[in-house]
């Protein structure tokens, strides 16, 4: 077992015939994702990746040719929160948003009318899903992660890759990875990966890598003393980060006294989590 | 991006709230000027991009064009926190009776936008929600309605607003909803609304926050951007599609990924250190970003060493390597470099960077003691 993506995923490409949409679809396929379609409106027709992949013109037409359940979009910020109505209005179940620097009032909107759906939304502005093994959606590079028992969720993007890398020399294997993302507005949080890492019988342990900018990190600690028999540990990056400056991510923002750092910390010390001074130190806690 | 008063308040009279007669001016003799056409009493407001520009000294009410004249040429010879004023606004003086708090901006938590009133205007919002946070009423907008009319009645009877102002209220609540929506503001702000002496609401003051990344929609908004706020080195950053921000350390930082960028910053610290900036170069770090990112670095003089951490991943370590390389023949760095290379290639890549006499590390945490050890002067 594991979470969100798996052998069963049938995925199809949201700006597939993008330079990056082409280049991290034949990243996926070489993992043993099951990508069957791609969407490009306009080039529907084509055929790409060796002529293994159809581009459809929508998503609509690309879910009844293939039965696609999962979409992963690589469509740049101006076009993003279209693409996300219109997978969410095709019917797909797991849409998956790499994009970064989307418009945050287009972000509310899109999240506003999924809400109203039952669908599961992963990021924006993210590095996608890895269960190991099994599927990758998104861009996580899939050798530096080994199956196993600890799940992952994480608000970074290259300082996730560090976690999953420390795991693995210490031989530490994943059941699965989310990047949820790095935007003030997104879909699945913290507490959604909590609750599926705490049903799932794979996982074992979790480990929860946050950053400055929001309460998320807060309102996950509570969950965690209230609902979680797992053992966490975890990483909360920013310490340095002045106060009133975008570290970067969009969301990373310490602002009127709320998202430092030191607060996360101590909400999750106080859920009981072992919070480590620098990501290589994960894998020692999780011990 | 900020805009500054007189640009917010032209924008919120667009969508019909009303803002006092006024204009702006960029020389004394101009303020006299305007203060003559507006004629009596007149605001001498500073255009620049702090708060407290009032207790700065950078607000004052002239009684004649001959005291407009005064005050503005007074104003733009200041510095206000560290900014040049640039722009006084001449206002018409208003007749203020009472002071009300408007704004509109995103409440992350409840991912929607969200109004915020507070009867207890003119004053720092921030300290009225620190103090007495029951004093502000706070109503969530939902982003697919936008604001209904009943919101805006609601509001105005919570604060206590004379009946006979509801509508002119709603008109301004109304208005200010569709400039934040239309500009994809991330704050919109009446501070204060005042009710006059002849019991008319007015926007006398006015501030707007834009989301940098919703600027394509709105180039027009776009170029108003005031380049006195930022550090010359976070526009050159800009320019390459490098997010830079310095800070007051000795050790430069140079990292693919926000993530890890405060991540580096934060273990240069942990181990005895002081981080001089967070850059991240993005994706692919090509020669030409790699060359910029250098350049920008070691334009601070407080600089002793760099820590350069790249996690590859997909992008491959040896043609990372390659372009440190090749930007370094181009710079010419004298501070000692340590470079930590992970991913695909890696250890073709550590191997070429060695070669060229840089000191190289198998961990983020090695990394930083090997920096923090070289900027002390010992390698």
């Amino acid at each position: 077992m594991s979470i969100l993506v798996n052998k069963d995923t049938k995925l199809v490409v949201q700006g597939i015939t993008g330079r990056e949409g082409l280049f991290h679809t034949e990243q996926m396929l070489a993992y043993g994702t099951n990508v069957v379609a791609g969407v490009t409106p306009g080039k529907g027709g084509q055929w790409v990746v060796n002529d293994k992949i159809p581009v459809f013109d929508s998503v609509k037409m690309a879910k009844e040719a293939t039965g696609a359940n999962t979409s992963v979009i690589f469509v740049p910020a101006r076009y993003a929160a279209d693409a996300l109505f219109e997978a969410a209005d095709a019917g797909i179940e797991l849409i998956v948003c790499i994009t970064e620097g989307i418009p945050v009032q287009d972000m509310m909107r899109v999240r506003n009318y999924l809400d109203q759906k039952e669908i599961r939304f992963v990021g924006p502005n993210c590095p996608g899903l890895l269960t190991p093994g099994e599927s990758k959606v998104g861009i996580i590079p899939g050798d530096i992660a080994i199956s196993g028992n600890v799940g992952v969720v994480s608000r970074s993007g290259t300082l996730t890759y560090e976690v999953l890398y420390a795991l693995k020399q210490w031989n530490m294997g994943v059941s699965t990875c989310v990047g949820i993302g790095g935007d003030p507005i997104n879909g699945t949080n913290f507490i959604d990966c909590l609750r599926m890492f705490e049903e799932d019988p794979q996982t074992d342990k979790v480990v929860l890598i946050g950053e400055i900018g929001g309460t998320d990190e807060e309102k996950a600690a509570e969950f965690i003393t209230d609902h979680l028999t797992k053992p966490v540990a975890g990483f909360i990056a920013g310490q340095t980060a002045p106060p009133g400056k975008r570290m970067g991510h969009a969301g990373a923002i310490v602002e009127g006294g709320t998202g430092l750092a030191a607060d996360k910390i101590k909400a999750l010390e106080v859920a009981g989590v072992r919070v480590a001074k620098h990501p290589e130190q994960i894998p020692e806690l999780l011990q | 991006m900020k805009l500054h008063e007189y640009q917010s308040k032209l924008i919120f009279a667009k969508f019909g709230v009303p803002i006092p007669r006024g204009k702006v001016a960029a020389s004394a003799s101009e303020a006299r000027e305007i203060a003559n056409e507006l004629g009596g009493r007149v605001v001498v407001k500073s255009q620049v991009l702090v708060g407290g520009r009032g207790k700065a000294g950078g607000i004052k009410v002239a009684n004649s064009s001959d005291e407009a004249e005064e005050y503005a040429a007074q104003i733009l010879c200041m510095e206000i926190k560290g900014l040049p004023v640039r722009k006084v606004l001449i206002d018409e003086a208003a007749n203020i009776v009472s002071e009300i708090y408007l704004g509109i901006t995103n409440d992350r938590a409840a991912r929607k936008p969200v109004m915020m009133v507070s009867a207890a205007g003119g004053v720092d919002i921030e300290e009225v929600a620190r103090e007495t946070p029951e004093k502000i009423v706070r109503v969530h907008i939902d982003p697919l309605l936008g604001l209904r009319d009943y919101q805006a009645r609601d509001i105005a009877a919570e604060i206590d607003l004379p009946r006979d102002l509801w509508h002119a209220f709603g008109q301004i609540a109304n208005g200010l909803w569709k400039a934040y929506q239309n500009s994809d503001a991330n704050l919109a702000e009446i501070n204060p609304l005042v009710i006059t002496a002849d019991n008319q609401l007015l926007a006398v003051d006015g501030k707007m926050v834009l989301d940098d990344n919703a600027l394509f929609r709105h180039p027009d908004l776009a170029e108003k951007r005031d380049l006195d706020v930022e550090a010359e080195a976070e526009i050159e950053a800009r320019k390459y599609g490098l997010s830079f921000i310095k800070l007051d350390g000795d050790i430069g930082c140079m990292v693919n990924g926000a993530g890890l960028a405060m991540t580096t910053m934060d273990i240069i610290k942990l181990f005895g250190g002081e981080p001089a900036n967070f850059l991240d170069i993005g994706g692919g770090a090509s020669a030409e970003k790699v060359t910029a990112a250098f350049r920008i670095i070691l334009a601070d003089p407080n600089i002793k060493a760099v820590l350069i951490n790249i996690f590859g991943g997909i992008t491959r370590g040896d043609v990372v390597a390659r372009g440190i390389l090749s930007a370094m023949e181009e710079i010419k760095p004298e501070v000692p470099m340590v470079v930590r290379l992970v991913g695909t290639n890696a250890e073709e890549g550590r191997q070429l960077l060695a070669d060229a006499n840089m000191i190289t590390a198998d961990t983020l945490a090695d990394a930083a003691q090997k920096a923090v050890a070289a900027a002390k002067g010992g390698k």
